[in-house]
């Protein structure tokens, strides 16, 4: 019996990974050539993808929800016989042996770096390293589509491709916009109504109760890694919690400036960028806020790995950006772009996330004032930025609208006292207040 | 847009030839051929589609890098392509793999193309006049109209012998038809009086554009206003497509100028396999085109002529075999040795090319030491 594995092809043009949505066959089954094996999602369509070969399916090596690169093995087909050799990619090269028109393909067949039908080569090799890059799956509903309902049915939505990043970067869905363009188009002033209406109208609709009267969710995978990390910081480090409320109104402004200014083109510019800025000054003037409890020694960093706690579809991660001391704004703001999407796009890598000395949790980007966050394990601070919207706020004796936002911030208490801790919140606080302190 | 009082058909979706005023130019064609020829019509249409549906699979197993489907568009293929005589020339677009199949083409040549592994070249001269696909969309209408000017100058068109007077025909889509080629092409047809047929395959899409967004008027009525009679026929009608076409070759070739056919057929699949039409097409359309299937009719039609199942269990077994063989082929192929990059770039020795090629050898060359 020989078995052989298919690994995931590239069914458009230069598709690098797909999600596989449904599984036609389970192992056990018989298949045979050509019978539809699964579903899978790509950036363009839903395909079906029909096996490359006869025989008993030995194992499903990929679960329904996760996405997968191009070339990674999905399912292990074992044949009962040699009556179905041809399809089996192994035998590929003996074929090519005897192949009149196909002379070279002997020493070449192993240098091939891309190209179609060659995936087989690499496959037994990767298939370690993209099972333990994929963990959990996380629940697909977001994601996933009803196949029987054909697309054309909804309403056609006509948005420029600049509108349709514009959405995308706010989270806007386009079908839920008004159009007011002449042509019926959305445009860029459609979107940003929409968003604003979004932080309140949004959630509107409650799903059912679920049908059954309990649910059992297994714990694996990230949400296991998470359970164990806050467990392990909430009753290890003591945790003491402190909060500011302050103007950030020039911070507003700076950020306004910034995104309007040409060096800044194409980058993403928010409070965050500032409030990352002002961590690492403030931690330079309070260095025991950025170190590591051991027991024996307390080791202080003079450098500054800045974690940001990302929420992504498979639950919390905290990557972070390495030297973040060294970098200038620009690139700053550059990195904790980068780290998003990259956190966002579930591709963010183990070493991204090891190694960092203090954290920020954006918690603002969810409408929240603040709250009291739990220390990223290994750690002795974490900072948490509240939402900036317009309060009314006095200004030398006048109520005014300004933009304000609170400041909290979770210290370990073993290592950090009340007054480092008041004095590092402090000095965020000035900064957002007045982002030219920075300047220092 | 389906069919219209204007479409001639032969074959009705029953199976039974349709005889009226319409149909009366066009039947003695199908009178005169043999049962042989009719067999072979249905044929080809069964093994081309064996062959097109395991070459998509084959494109989903990760074989190719794309695959052009010709799904439902057999019978439009298949008639026209038995009407071109071995002295014309055919100018093909890219989804008329039953054309190459009986030019002689061996369709490795267009599995190797979708694969990557060649630019899709063959020799004409040594292929019956089949020229080469062409995936820039409607610039073969351009090639086949000067070809056909080049026949006129030549004189090998028009001197009354039907045996060896040359004419062309060039396949084009709907989409096409939007294209400034398309219109230049037919400009010159006209004013040159070539001997050429334009074969329109209107299989209603252009991608995701359906044909009624691209044109008010059908499409056959389109070439009249550059002075070239146009006919609109089922184009999932085999006897149709054959006799028509055979039809508008003859009056070409024998100096009448330019024809235009617009064949009414739908593309029953994607349009690549980069394409997904679930996202724009209505199941409705898909149904009303699945009744018109062109194998489902000649089928009748033969088996009321009297063939019996063996016929068919015996072409069933040989469009199996060819998809056997294909796939077969296709799972040995190997990577062309890189010589072949440079060698028909220029026809004669070219520096730039030796230098070019002396780059690459010593580029490979470099991973043998450190990488293996």
């Amino acid at each position: 019996m020989a078995s052989s594995d298919f690994t995931l092809p590239d069914v458009g043009e230069g598709l690098t990974e797909a999600e596989i949505v449904s599984w036609k066959v389970k192992a056990g089954d018989t298949v045979e050539m050509n019978q539809v094996l699964v579903e899978i999602e790509t950036a363009k369509s839903l395909v079906e993808l029909p096996s490359p070969f006869a025989g008993t399916v030995s194992a499903l090596l990929v679960e329904e929800g996760q996405t997968v690169e191009v070339g990674t093995p999905i399912i292990t087909v074992s044949s009962d016989g040699e009556d179905v050799p041809a399809t089996a990619v192994e035998e590929v090269s003996e074929i090519a042996d005897t192949a009149a028109t196909v002379a070279a393909v002997e020493e070449k067949s192993g240098a091939v770096l891309v190209g179609y039908g060659s995936a087989g080569h690499g496959g037994s090799r990767r298939r370690g390293a993209a099972v333990a890059a994929v963990p959990a799956p996380a629940a697909p509903a977001a994601k996933a589509r009803p196949a029987s309902v054909p697309a054309a049915a909804a309403s056609v939505i006509i948005a420029k491709p600049p509108i349709r990043k514009l959405a995308k970067d706010l989270g806007v869905d386009l079908a839920e916009v008004s159009a007011t363009g002449l042509a019926g188009e959305i445009t860029r002033d459609d979107v940003i109504r929409q968003a604003s209406q979004a932080s309140v109208f949004r959630n509107i609709q409650t799903p059912e109760w679920g049908d059954q009267r309990e649910e059992r969710i297994p714990v694996k995978g990230v949400r296991k890694a998470i359970a164990t990390a806050m467990v392990t910081s909430a009753f290890t480090a003591p945790h003491v919690s402190v909060f500011v409320d302050i103007d950030a109104t020039r911070t507003m402004e700076f950020v306004k400036r910034l995104k309007n200014s040409t060096d800044f083109a194409g980058v993403r510019v928010s409070p965050l960028l500032i409030m990352a800025k002002a961590v690492i000054w403030a931690v330079r003037r309070n260095p025991t806020v950025n170190s590591t409890w051991t027991d024996k020694e307390i080791i202080v960093r003079h450098y500054v790995n800045l974690g940001i706690a990302a929420a992504t579809p498979r639950g919390l991660i905290v990557p972070n950006v390495k030297d973040a001391q060294e970098l200038s704004l620009l690139d700053l703001a550059k990195s904790l772009e980068q780290l998003t999407l990259t956190a966002r796009d579930g591709k963010t890598q183990p070493a991204q996330m090891s190694g960092g000395t203090i954290t920020i949790t954006n918690i603002g980007s969810y409408g929240m004032d603040t709250g009291t966050p739990i220390i990223n394990p290994g750690e002795a601070a974490i900072v948490a930025l509240g939402s900036i919207r317009q309060k009314p706020w006095v200004v030398d004796g006048q109520v005014l609208p300004r933009y304000v936002t609170t400041v909290a911030a979770s210290f370990d208490h073993r290592i950090v006292d009340g007054d480092v801790a008041s004095r590092f919140v402090a000095d965020l606080a000035s900064v957002l207040e007045e982002p030219a302190l920075l300047l220092d | 847009m389906s069919y219209t009082a204007a479409t001639v058909q032969l074959l009705s979706t029953e199976g039974t030839l349709v005889t009226s005023d319409a149909t009366a130019e066009y039947l003695p064609y199908i009178e005169k051929l043999t049962d042989d020829q009719l067999r072979d019509f249905h044929r080809q249409m069964v093994v081309i589609r064996k062959f097109d549906i395991d070459a998509a699979n084959l494109q989903r197993q990760g074989q190719l890098a794309m695959w052009i489907p010709s799904l439902g568009q057999e019978a439009a293929q298949v008639g026209s392509g038995y009407a071109a005589k071995p002295q014309d020339h055919i100018f093909p677009s890219y989804r008329e793999h039953v054309i190459a199949r009986i030019r002689g083409v061996d369709l490795m040549r267009i599995i190797e193309m979708l694969r990557g592994l060649s630019h899709g070249g063959w020799d004409p001269k040594e292929h019956n006049n089949f020229h080469l696909y062409t995936l820039v969309l409607g610039s073969q209408t351009l090639h086949a109209t000067g070809y056909a000017m080049g026949v006129l100058f030549d004189g090998a068109t028009g001197t009354g012998n039907p045996d060896t007077d040359e004419a062309v025909i060039v396949y084009f889509g709907d989409g096409a038809t939007s294209q400034g080629d398309a219109n230049e092409a037919l400009v010159f047809a006209a004013s040159y009086q070539t001997p050429q047929v334009f074969f329109l395959q209107n299989n209603h899409w252009a991608i995701s554009v359906p044909v009624t967004r691209q044109s008010r008027t059908p499409l056959y009525l389109r070439p009249g206003g550059f002075g070239i009679p146009g006919v609109q026929i089922d184009g999932n009608d085999v006897l149709a497509s054959y006799a028509v076409t055979s039809a508008n070759l003859d009056a070409a070739r024998s100096g009448g100028g330019p024809r235009f056919i617009e064949a009414l057929t739908y593309r029953m699949g994607a349009h690549t396999t980069s394409d997904d039409p679930t996202k724009y097409r209505d199941i409705e359309e898909l149904e009303f085109w699945t009744k018109a299937d062109p194998i489902t009719r000649m089928e009748k039609f033969l088996r009321a002529r009297g063939e019996g199942d063996a016929f068919f269990a015996e072409i069933e077994v040989e469009a199996n075999d060819l998809a056997a063989d294909i796939r077969h082929r296709t799972l040995a192929l190997g990577v062309p040795d890189a010589e072949k990059m440079f060698n028909h770039v220029y026809s004669e020795p070219h520096p730039l090319m030796d230098a070019e090629q002396a780059w690459l050898e010593n580029y490979e060359q470099s991973f043998e030491g450190g990488a293996a």
